[in-house]
Parts: C-alpha cells; sequence; structure tokens
C-alpha cells in the first residue's frame, strides 16, 4: 500500500497554478549571499519614529491587548477621517465608511471578494504590485492587465483601457504612485480615468499606499474627483509613509454599503486588525507632517542621485516621480531582466529585482529601490557601473 | 534652511559632485555656496564627532552651571565671552531659568577640572557660584547615538 497521500490533484485549482512571487524566488536566492547590497527591498529604510513605538509600548503596559470593534478603534477611524480629507481630498464618516485591515494587502483582498462574482472583468495596470493579478484570481476574477509604457511615464490613458475593456468588466484598479515604476498620474490624466469609469458604471479600486511620497508635483486622488467617491474603495495604510511595515496596518475607505460588505469579510476571517498596531497609529496620526515631510525631503535626494548616476551610466531611466523606485531599462545589455539581474547579483552582489516579477511587460526592466542608505546607493552604483563595463554576451 | 547645510550637516565629508547630484544643480555652484557660507562665518568648522569611550582615551567632562552677576553696558555677554576664551571649556550657553550659564569643560582628570573651576573660574570678578556636575558616559551626542546602530532586521528583497 502506498502511504503517500498525493495532495497536488485536491488542491484548490486555481491556488495550485498561481507561480509564487517572483519577488520570493528572487530573495530566496539572494538570502544565500553575503555582503549583498539590496536595492530590492520594497519598504523604507526610516525607523518607525520613535514617538510611535514609544506609545506602542506604553499601550501594551496599559493593556491593550484585546479584540478591538470588527471596523477597528473609533479613534483611530476619526483620525483617519480627518486625515483622508486633509491629505486625499475625500469625506468618509468614522462609524461606517472606514475600515481598518491587516495592511492594504487584506484590504484589497476584501474589497475583490466583496465584488467580484466568477467571471467578473478586472482592469489593472501592469507593471504592477506582485499581488494584484493574484488576489484578483483567488477572488474568482478574470484579471486584465493594461500595459504602461516608459514613453508615456509608465502613466496609464483612457485610450489604453478603452482597448482593453468588455461587457464584463467590472472594476478598475489603481495604483498611483506606483509600484515598480515611481509613475504618478497628474490631476488631469485621472479626470481622464474618472469618466471613463463614470460612462462604463465601473468601480474603482484605489491602492494610494505611496501617495504621501511624491517628489515634484503633489499627488492627486481619484476619489477627490467628482462623481468618484461612490464608485470607489480607496485603499492606504501605514508601511510607507511612517516605515511600519512590520506592524500590518491599512485600511480601506468607501461608500457604508461597500465597506459594510468588506466588513463581512474580515469579520469572519481576521476579526479584527492587531489591537496594539491600532494604537500606534493612532500616535502615527497625532503628528504626521513632520514625520513625513523630512522622509520625502531624504527620498527626493537619492532619487536625484540613482537616477542621474543611472543616466550617466547610460542606463536608460524615465524620471519616477513619486514611491521609492527607479524603473531602469536594462534591455540594452542583450540579457532578459532576470538573467540581468542574476547576473549583477552573482558577479557585484548588487540585488535589484527583474521587472518581470512585477507583470510581463515587466521584460527588460529592473527595480531599484533607493529606500536604502545613500552609501549604499553610491556602492551600489560604483558596481554596476563595473558590472556594464565588462562585455555581458553569454 | 537651505537643504545644502542640511546635507552638510548630516555629512560634512560629502563630494561636491554628489551633493551637486542630489540637489540638481552643478558641482561648481555647489563649491561656491559652500565657499560663501565659510565667509559669510554661517559655516564655522567641520568636526569629527568620536566615540571617546571606544577609543579609550581618559578624558573628564564635567557640565558646570555658573551663576555670575551681569554687567553694566556688557549685560551676560561679557562675563561670557571672557569664560568661553579659556580652552577648557568646550561650550557655553546663557540659560533662562536658576543659574545663568551653562559650561562644557573637558579635562584630562578630575583634579584639572577641578582646579579650573576653583582657580581658574571661580575667582573671576562676576562669579557668584559654580555647581559641577560630572558626565559619566555619553549615550549620543550631536544627533549620533554613541552604540554601534542595531542590524538591518529588513529582509533583502521584498515586495
Amino acid at each position: 500500500m502506498n502511504a503517500s497521500v498525493s495532495l497536488r490533484n485536491r488542491l484548490n485549482t486555481t491556488v495550485r497554478d498561481i507561480p509564487r512571487s517572483g519577488i520570493r524566488d528572487f530573495f530566496d536566492i539572494v538570502s544565500t549571499m553575503k555582503d549583498v547590497i539590496s536595492l530590492g527591498i520594497g519598504e523604507p529604510d526610516f525607523d518607525t519614529p520613535w514617538h510611535v513605538r514609544e506609545s506602542t509600548v506604553f499601550a501594551l503596559e496599559r493593556g491593550a491587548t484585546h479584540y478591538t470593534s470588527n471596523f477597528g478603534y473609533i479613534e483611530l477611524r476619526r483620525a483617519l477621517a480627518r486625515y483622508v480629507g486633509k491629505i486625499f481630498g475625500a469625506e468618509y464618516n468614522p462609524e461606517n465608511e472606514i475600515l481598518i485591515t491587516v495592511g492594504v494587502s487584506e484590504a484589497l483582498d476584501l474589497a475583490l471578494r466583496a465584488l467580484l462574482n466568477p467571471g467578473d472583468e478586472v482592469l489593472y495596470h501592469e507593471p504592477c504590485y506582485v499581488s494584484y493579478r493574484a488576489t484578483i484570481l483567488f477572488a474568482q476574477g478574470v484579471p486584465v492587465a493594461v500595459e504602461t509604457r516608459p514613453e508615456k511615464g509608465f502613466r496609464l490613458t483612457r485610450a489604453m483601457l478603452e482597448a482593453k475593456a468588455t461587457s464584463r468588466t467590472k472594476v478598475l484598479m489603481l495604483n498611483f504612485p506606483n509600484n515598480p515604476t515611481g509613475a504618478i498620474m497628474s490631476r488631469a490624466d485621472l479626470l481622464d480615468i474618472a469618466a471613463f469609469a463614470c460612462e462604463r458604471d465601473l468601480l474603482v479600486i484605489t491602492d494610494e499606499i505611496y501617495g504621501e511620497l511624491t517628489y515634484d508635483a503633489p499627488h492627486t486622488s481619484i476619489v477627490s474627483l467628482p462623481g468618484l467617491r461612490e464608485r470607489t474603495v480607496f485603499l492606504h495604510g501605514f508601511s510607507k509613509a511612517w516605515a511600519m511595515t512590520g506592524f500590518r496596518l491599512g485600511y480601506a475607505c468607501g461608500p457604508a454599503e461597500l465597506i459594510e460588505a468588506m466588513m463581512k469579510i474580515h469579520q469572519y476571517t481576521m476579526l479584527c486588525a492587531s489591537s496594539l498596531s491600532q494604537k500606534a497609529a493612532v500616535e502615527a496620526l497625532a503628528r504626521p507632517e513632520t514625520d513625513v515631510a523630512e522622509m520625502v525631503n531624504e527620498y527626493r535626494r537619492r532619487r536625484n542621485f540613482l537616477v542621474g548616476a543611472f543616466r550617466d551610466l547610460g542606463i536608460e531611466c524615465h524620471q519616477p516621480l513619486g514611491a521609492f523606485y527607479a524603473f531602469p531599462s536594462v534591455s540594452r545589455f542583450g540579457l532578459s531582466a532576470r538573467d540581468f539581474a542574476l547576473r549583477l547579483l552573482h558577479e557585484e552582489k548588487v540585488a535589484v529585482v527583474p521587472g518581470t516579477a512585477f507583470g510581463d511587460c515587466g521584460q527588460g526592466f529592473v527595480r531599484c529601490a533607493y529606500a536604502t542608505s545613500l552609501d549604499n546607493i553610491k556602492e551600489a552604483v560604483k558596481r554596476i557601473q563595473r558590472f556594464i563595463s565588462k562585455p555581458l554576451k553569454v | 534652511m537651505d537643504e545644502l547645510l542640511k546635507l552638510l550637516q548630516a555629512n560634512a565629508l560629502e563630494s561636491p559632485e554628489n551633493l551637486a547630484r542630489m540637489l540638481g544643480v552643478t558641482a561648481a555652484e555647489i563649491s561656491a555656496r559652500i565657499q560663501d557660507y565659510e565667509k559669510r562665518g554661517v559655516i564655522r568648522g567641520y568636526q569629527a564627532i568620536l566615540n571617546e569611550e571606544q577609543l579609550g582615551v581618559e578624558k573628564v567632562t564635567a557640565v558646570i552651571e555658573v551663576k555670575v552677576t551681569p554687567q553694566r553696558e556688557g549685560g551676560f555677554d561679557t562675563i561670557a565671552q571672557r569664560i568661553s576664551r579659556f580652552p577648557e571649556v568646550t561650550s557655553a550657553y546663557l540659560m533662562s531659568g536658576t543659574y545663568d550659564l551653562l559650561l562644557f569643560v573637558e579635562g584630562r582628570t578630575l583634579r584639572e577640572v577641578a582646579s579650573f573651576v576653583s582657580e581658574r573660574l571661580s575667582p573671576l570678578e562676576g562669579v557668584l557660584s559654580t555647581s559641577t556636575h560630572f558626565m559619566l558616559k555619553p549615550y549620543k551626542r550631536f544627533g549620533v547615538l554613541m552604540q554601534q546602530e542595531t542590524p538591518d532586521e529588513r529582509l533583502s528583497v521584498s515586495p
């Protein structure tokens, strides 16, 4: 008798067929090596502001260690209603239009599951965050990728969406400032997209986790445009602007009916976000401007340095206007994005992420995060220079 | 404050070329601006911040609270400047509150500092009283933590 149980054929087929994230795959290789300078890290290198950490310790001492409301602490939702109104330009009722989640990732999952029936199509732009396609598939939706290009600054246009929309299109997903390209959308760009969404009666999910991190022009949220609030789920969190990735804290704002639907899934699967993280977030919102402003200045200087260095090296790189990523083209070196990244890693010990981790159209690009010290960036540039000055053909 | 000054405060050794790239101007302009700041006395010097404990340097630092009588015409400035000129005094501030001047004084030994206080500082005309506190251990100086930074705990590649 064969004692082994074959699980492969019993797994959910969607889960079985989705590959692991290309980033994980790359991390496994990098983590076996020493003295690597990493431009592959998708989180801030700043510490969580000390007042936030200190207040988390205080919350622990005071015993904030219990379940919270499914929606999250009301004091946090009230603070968020003020913050979102001020920074993103949309008003939400903290009682029933804001849901605190375990990171934006959970919020995105909830929004898709709350909206999609099997076969509903979701328009999203690539290159994009690694989870989008998988999350749509898990929610039984049909992912429809819209390719963005460097010639247009990786911005999304109405024409690109028109070309991919069908009668089954239900949801449009946006992520600006964008990971991995650093692209942002102007108000005029967004007005076109908004008109398209209204005419087609689409629901919009906008992931604005990098909303505070723009360097040359202020961020505009699509939710602040006329007519969009009623059809949009706005997603944001504390990971980037406050360097709180490990706290796993995000939130969704939207019309009460939709938030209620998302809350039901959250209630039965997650119950609530961590009480301590929520307390930390209340403190973070107590003085957001001071924390964020200096961070933005520092990122801007690093961006200028890194992108300037790429151009001096003759590496084509569109100017990233937000987030903390540069997305240079490496196609002229005659290697695939993955081979370029692997060889750069093995020969010069610099980790960058192949663009294909963010969608097929990321071929020929690599993502370089400048969320690392200037010293690291300088050393990485030196090594990249050495790397590309050698003959690269396989 | 000028962003250039902030960058120099964080690292005075940064090259004009790198500063230029970060600020989006030319290296020549950076050098000219620095020279101008130096000439105008806005930049008053450049120093290395040492972890002297690790270096094993035998040194005593005292923080001294001084009560003084302000002088006619010169106010506190005359006496404060006179005290500041002693090389043993590394920093001197006029304070509000229960005393007037706060001094940071360095010497090789406790006795050296003590004799500075009793033989040089206290006898000065206008000095009413002093209160000396010896420093035991520095944790942070000029915005720099003296202990080694904790290692970066971030994953080396993440989404």
